[in-house]
């Protein structure tokens, strides 16, 4: 253990002692020059993928390698979904040689169902990800078709961006990022079977051709393909996503090395040919004039024209279609048990359950700038195919339509995520991490949120550095994390804002200053974040002093905040006051030249919320630090609950399964009571004793052998005694 | 610039503040510095990172100081029941245990030299003698406080005890004006836990705590499952659910705005109002609970002579008081106890209130004036033989102003009793009807030599308290201390709600305090909100892709 103990900034500030050569810090992608530098520096051959051409044009470290360990990484993800993609790059950024399998080169970071990032929680997610330094942000800031933010006026903490995205614009943009590494290579591959070494540790990964890959550290996000059937009416066939072939043989491994595995459920609505919609009688839905971005760095930040999505509803006659042939669909024909998540029900469902709603909202949203399908949004189904059709030319709009691909369901393998810790890393294999649909979530941030923390713990892992948890309190991601591990999910588990009992303090405005300093230290932010993250800092703070210091006296202005707040300003008030009264924004202050020119859009409405809100913020940070200290307490991982008499049988199960790290997990834990907490600290806290009675023995019996060789082990009395 | 906080959390901590290392120098160097830190510090090999919120850090720094640690709790510490004993003790013990005290406790030094509105800062074990005041100002006893502060305590942490006269009304009083002032009450056994979490009992001790609190917890959840079929719990639930309903309401709105009508926010503040109202409703009950329970402090004052002590005595059936010819005999207070139609009451005989040159009776005025303030009833005798007399105007003007100099805001209802009734001359007595309507709520006559009269009085008791005989039908249910303290905590909350929708602050922050409304309200079965709230918008609103 004591070798293991951090040496987290190490490699930061002192240059590497790595057994290969890495750039410590490698995050942007847009200063070309450097990096295509050091590209062809290390890679004369530019583009070749293989592994061996690498190794034999590798220099420095790279002979050490003998033609035998040429397929040896330092971390492997299996899967190029959004969490292996956050995964890859966060690991290979690094600097661990990072080899990213997957089943399709083609499909990676697809958008299999909405086309879309954000909204409320998961936009937090995003936000978090690009202040750690991860992609997902950048990506949809790239790519996206229309920008809206949700919640404007419900609160700060509350305000969500959500991107409509293009699709197939993302998956190639995502793709050239992870190709633009020089520590990551990708590889089309099946893997079937996870290599174990003898102390229960993770070797590598066998693929279904027979190729074995070698490395301390492997991430799994198989998404939907472990074992993936999808379903349309009672028609199934194996398969991950339509049209794309399952990953079998992995579930069974995993099961004969002692996982549990379940199965979930979710599904996708159909598409439609945008070209056989009528527009004229919808409702458009415009994006927001003023576009926000999910990424805090500014190069991500260029507009572009933005497209429109379409609001129709369900009729009569969708719902008499429906009525008539509800013994069609899976969960009322009877042919499925699974139900799906109570967030995404299927039509059918909302229709069964909500019988007085005579019509449902259904969103038309399109897929992308250069193709014709649409996503229709609410209206997802488990009807058979040839009844899809009908149903969707129910809908005002779609009378006409061109179905292009039918809806379907997916059921697939996960792995019930107890069975990781935080760090998501497994608990019985040392160096395999899970994350993403495979843990039991849905969506593509939460896989992402995932995704960027396995990566950091993968790559810290191949390099015996401790790794890495963000606590519950620290963040959407921690939230959503210690949920997984600690809870007992029924479906797929998707991020929302009332999961996060902090929401006040995890805002979208102040990711940054939450995580980024994190990101910093764990090396994932560059010198030119740093430095733009720090001077945005400086600047809020500079002006939250100018606006505490600077006074105004009647006026227009005056005038304006009064009828805007209906409470009057006394003479000489600080500009600080006047924005906290009510409905007074830091507009109004540009409006009347009180403003300050040198801030962004975005750092005045940091500073609008820290003063605005001051005095709840406080009072939830003050709520916080008492759950902090109550509950971060650790406990020993290699606690034997099942001796622990003084808890009720079922917490000792349920402790015995989860292994919470901290007393604030354990207490989350459904089944454990109050009073067992109370067991648990003492029986903690009596063995923490006990344990230092011990070594303080030791310590007497060492420094006393001298003295009393042949006296009858004088100190077991006294532990004797002292244990009375 | 401080840069990251990762807080590496070994099993035992050393000293809170070590576990912010808010580093303002933003070098590098101090962030090594930090990292090996973190190094030594650690035996597992796991990183657990809280990280803070950068741009909030210089505003937090003061206040991060008061508010490390666990909560602060209260108990009587002294054993109750047992018949009165002389000296009974409420124990604070927490972080804010000397600000909670603060709060509660007046010393007398300070009181005179500047009206005590500066923060207690009592020096560790050194006595200070003053009063305690509740909510309103109103003297609840006068009390010994002793501040322990940490680690040289019982529990390692901030004590404060507060050494109260030893009958349990005094005590149950003095410990809600702390529950009121911010402390939890104390889990049957947590003085001891927390000694021993601390590091300050033996390790023996270990194993009897643990059993301690599983008894007790196994006794606690007996108790609250008792509680569950009175008319209480029904209440508590009601509330809870509304909470739950309107959390419901808020956060689908949060989640899937554009799937759902909006709000209507009119009626949403109505439910509120309602809510707010039964809550009032409840804190009312609680509160005429609380005389039930600790009974009801009657003073008896008067100028020396007028036959305080033999009413005393012929109240309560007892010799309690010396009753003697001589005025002034009785200098120090004396209590009996009696039961008023089932409602507890301890009668307070005092000295005789005069301008006197004896010290030990000068001393007695003083406690009578004491006494007087914080009694729930006073009862002013008078003597029918002498009437209503200058002195007796005297008299009532000083104990009235001095309730209004110890900023009471709601003084106790007073009833003139004209004593020795047997004795009176008869043209006296449609003038003192006449002088003191507007003072006493109440005129009875009586004859302590008799007894005659006393059962008016103690109908007069009940009456200007605005209690009913207990036999009748209408009585609802009691209130413990611990469903007072969660009644409380949700009041609190549904104040600051009220607050946030004055001020017009946007909806998610009524979510804040609504969720601690429901919190309070469902602490006996630690359910989990979230969950609660999500099950009840999925099945309340029709929402997917």
């Amino acid at each position: 253990m004591a070798s293991a103990t951090p040496r987290l900034l190490s490699s930061l500030f002192t240059p590497l002692r790595l057994t290969y050569p890495i750039h410590a810090i490698r995050t942007s992608h847009r200063s070309r020059t450097l990096s295509f530098l050091s590209f062809n520096l290390r890679r004369p051959n530019g583009r070749l993928r293989t592994v061996s051409s690498f190794a034999s044009n590798g220099t420095n470290g790279m002979e050490r390698m003998g033609q035998k360990d040429e397929e040896r990484y330092d971390v492997i993800v299996v899967g190029g979904g959004h969490a292996g993609c956050e995964a890859a790059l966060a690991s290979a950024r690094l600097g661990a040689r990072t080899l990213l399998l997957t089943l399709n080169l083609d499909r990676i970071a697809w958008q299999p169902c909405n086309p879309a990032v954000g909204g409320p929680a998961k936009s937090q997610l995003v936000h978090e990800v690009d202040a750690l330094g991860g992609e997902i942000g950048k990506m949809a800031d790239r790519c996206y078709l229309q920008k809206r933010v949700l919640n404007l006026s419900k609160g700060p903490a509350v305000r969500a961006l959500r991107a409509q995205t293009d699709k197939r614009e993302y998956a190639m943009e995502m793709k050239k990022v992870v190709e633009s590494n020089s520590n990551l290579f990708i590889r089309e591959a099946m893997v079937t079977e996870v290599l174990i070494g003898k102390n229960d540790n993770i070797q590598g990964v066998r693929t279904f051709f027979g190729m074995d890959f070698f490395a301390p550290s492997v991430v799994l996000t198989t998404g939907t393909f472990m074992s993936g059937k999808i379903w349309v009416g009672r028609a199934s066939m194996p398969a991950g996503r339509a049209g794309e072939s399952a990953s079998l043989g992995l579930t069974e491994n995993l099961q004969s090395l002692g996982f549990e595995t379940d199965r979930l459920k979710t599904g996708t609505p159909a598409r439609v040919d945008c070209r056989s919609i009528d527009f004229s009688g919808l409702e458009p839905q415009y994006g927001d004039d003023e576009v926000s971005w999910f990424s805090f760095d500014p190069e991500c930040h260029i507009e572009r024209e933005q497209m429109c999505c379409y609001l129709t509803r369900t009729t009569s006659e969708t719902h008499k279609l429906i009525s008539d042939n509800l013994n069609e669909t899976p969960t009322y024909g009877g042919w499925v048990d699974a139900k799906g998540p109570r967030y995404c029900p299927s039509i059918e469902d909302k229709i069964v359950r909500f019988r007085d709603k005579e019509s449902h909202q259904i969103f038309l949203e399109p897929e992308g700038r250069t193709v014709p399908e649409l996503y229709v949004q609410g209206f997802s189904t488990g009807l058979p195919e040839r009844l899809q059709l009908a149903l969707l030319r129910t809908l005002p709009g779609l009378e006409n339509c061109v179905m292009l691909r039918p809806a379907y369901a997916v059921e697939y393998d996960f792995l019930p995520a107890y069975q990781c810790s935080r760090s998501l890393m497994t608990k019985k294999i040392e160096g395999l991490f899970f994350s993403g649909q495979i843990n039991g979530t849905t969506g593509y941030e939460e896989a992402a949120a995932q995704g960027i923390i396995s990566g950091i713990n993968a790559a810290r892992h191949s390099e015996r550095k401790p790794l890495i948890v963000l606590e519950r309190e620290s963040s959407y991601i921690g939230t959503l994390i210690d949920d997984l591990v600690t809870k007992d999910l029924r479906e797929p588990y998707r991020m929302l804002t009332s999961r996060s009992e902090h929401r006040l303090l995890l805002r979208a405005d102040n990711a940054d200053s939450r995580l980024t300093p994190l990101g910093r230290e764990i090396g994932l932010i560059d010198d030119r974040r740093w430095e733009l993250y720090q001077s945005k800092q400086l600047r809020i703070k500079e002006e939250k002093e100018r606006l505490k210091n600077v006074r105004v006296s009647g006026g227009e202005f005056a005038a304006e905040v009064t009828t805007v707040s209906g409470q009057p300003v006394r003479d000489h008030t600080t500009l600080e006051s006047i924005l906290k009264k009510p409905h007074v924004q830091y507009k109004l202050l540009d409006k009347h030249g009180f403003g300050n020119e040198n801030l962004s859009r975005c750092e005045k409405d940091c500073v609008e919320i820290d003063i605005k809100y001051a005095g709840f913020i406080m009072r939830q940070q003050s709520h916080l630090q008492q759950i902090v200290n109550q509950e971060h307490k650790r406990l020993p991982e290699d606690l034997d609950y099942y001796s622990m008499t003084t808890l009720s049988h079922e917490s000792r199960e349920k402790l015995s399964k989860v292994r919470p790290q901290t007393i604030g997990q354990a207490s989350r834990i459904g089944g454990v009571s109050p009073a067992d907490i109370t067991a648990l600290l003492i029986w903690v806290e009596s063995n923490r004793r006990k344990a230092n009675q011990r070594t303080q023995q030791e310590l007497l019996r060492s420094g006393a052998t001298d003295n009393h060789m042949a006296a009858s082990s004088p100190t077991d009395s006294v532990v004797q005694a002292t244990a009375i | 610039m401080a840069l990251a906080l990762i807080r590496l959390l070994p099993w035992r901590q050393p000293k809170p503040h070590h576990l912010f290392p808010f580093s303002l120098n933003p070098t590098k160097t101090h962030f090594l510095f930090h990292l090996r830190h973190c190094q030594a510090s650690t035996s597992s090999p796991k990183t657990l990172i809280l990280t803070q919120d950068e741009r909030s850090n210089g505003s937090l720094s003061a206040e991060r100081e008061a508010i490390v640690g666990s909560g602060t709790i209260a108990a009587i510490v002294t054993s109750l029941g047992g018949g009165p004993a002389a000296v009974g003790i409420v124990r604070l013990s927490g972080p804010t245990a000397v600000a909670v005290a603060g709060q509660v406790f007046r010393p007398v030094k300070r009181v005179k030299e500047e009206g005590g509105c500066v923060a207690w800062r009592p020096k560790s074990h050194f006595v200070e003698y003053g009063y305690v005041l509740d909510n309103d100002g109103n003297v609840i006893d006068e009390v010994l406080a002793v501040p322990m502060l940490a680690p040289r305590s019982y529990t390692r942490e901030d004590v404060v005890e507060l050494q109260c006269h030893g009958n349990d009304v005094c005590l149950h009083r003095v410990l809600r004006a702390c529950l009121e002032a911010g402390a939890t009450l104390a889990e049957p056994g947590e003085f001891t836990l927390r000694a021993f979490l601390n590091g300050r009992l033996d390790l023996s001790q270990a194993e009897n705590i643990a059993r301690l609190i599983s008894a007790k917890s196994a006794a606690a959840a007996d108790s609250a499952l008792a509680g569950i079929q009175g008319g209480f719990s029904s209440l508590v639930k009601s509330l809870r659910i509304q909470c739950i309903e309107l959390l419901t309401e808020l956060e689908a709105r949060l989640d899937f705005e554009d799937e759902l009508p909006p709000l209507c926010f009119p009626s949403l503040i109505d439910k509120i109002r309602v809510m707010q109202h039964d809550l009032q409703d409840a804190l009312d009950t609680a509160n005429y609970d609380k005389l039930l329970q600790s009974g009801l402090q009657i003073a008896i004052i008067g100028r020396p002579n007028v036959g305080k002590s033999s009413l005393l005595n012929a109240w309560s059936k007892s010799e309690r008081a010396i009753v003697t010819e001589i005025a002034g005999t009785t200098r120090d207070v004396v209590e009996a106890n009696v039961s008023i139609h089932g409602i507890p009451a301890t009668l307070l005989d005092t000295a005789g209130i005069r301008e006197t040159d004896d010290i030990a009776e000068k001393i007695g005025v003083k406690r009578s004036e004491a006494a007087a303030l914080a009694a729930d009833v006073i009862i002013m005798a008078i003597s029918a033989v002498d009437g209503w007399s200058e002195e007796d105007a005297k008299l009532i003007e000083h104990i009235v102003t001095s309730q209004k100099s110890a900023n009471q805001a709601m003084t106790a209802p007073m009833i003139l009793v004209i004593n020795k009734d047997d004795c009176k001359p008869k043209d006296l007595l449609i003038s003192f009807e006449e002088i003191c309507s507007g003072l006493f709520k109440k005129v009875v006559r009586t004859c302590a030599l008799t007894g005659a009269g006393i059962s008016e009085l103690e109908k007069a008791v009940l009456e200007v308290r605005g209690l009913e005989p207990i036999s009748s039908a209408g009585r609802k249910w009691t209130v413990n201390q611990r469903q007072f303290e969660q009644l409380l905590r949700t009041q609190e909350a549904f104040v600051r709600l009220h607050t946030s929708i004055e001020e017009q602050l946007p909806m998610d922050f009524w979510t804040i305090d609504l969720r601690e409304a429901a919190l309070a309200l469902g602490q006996i079965s630690g359910d989990d909100i979230s969950e609660e709230v999500l099950t009840s918008i999925f099945s309340k609103f029709c929402i997917g892709k």
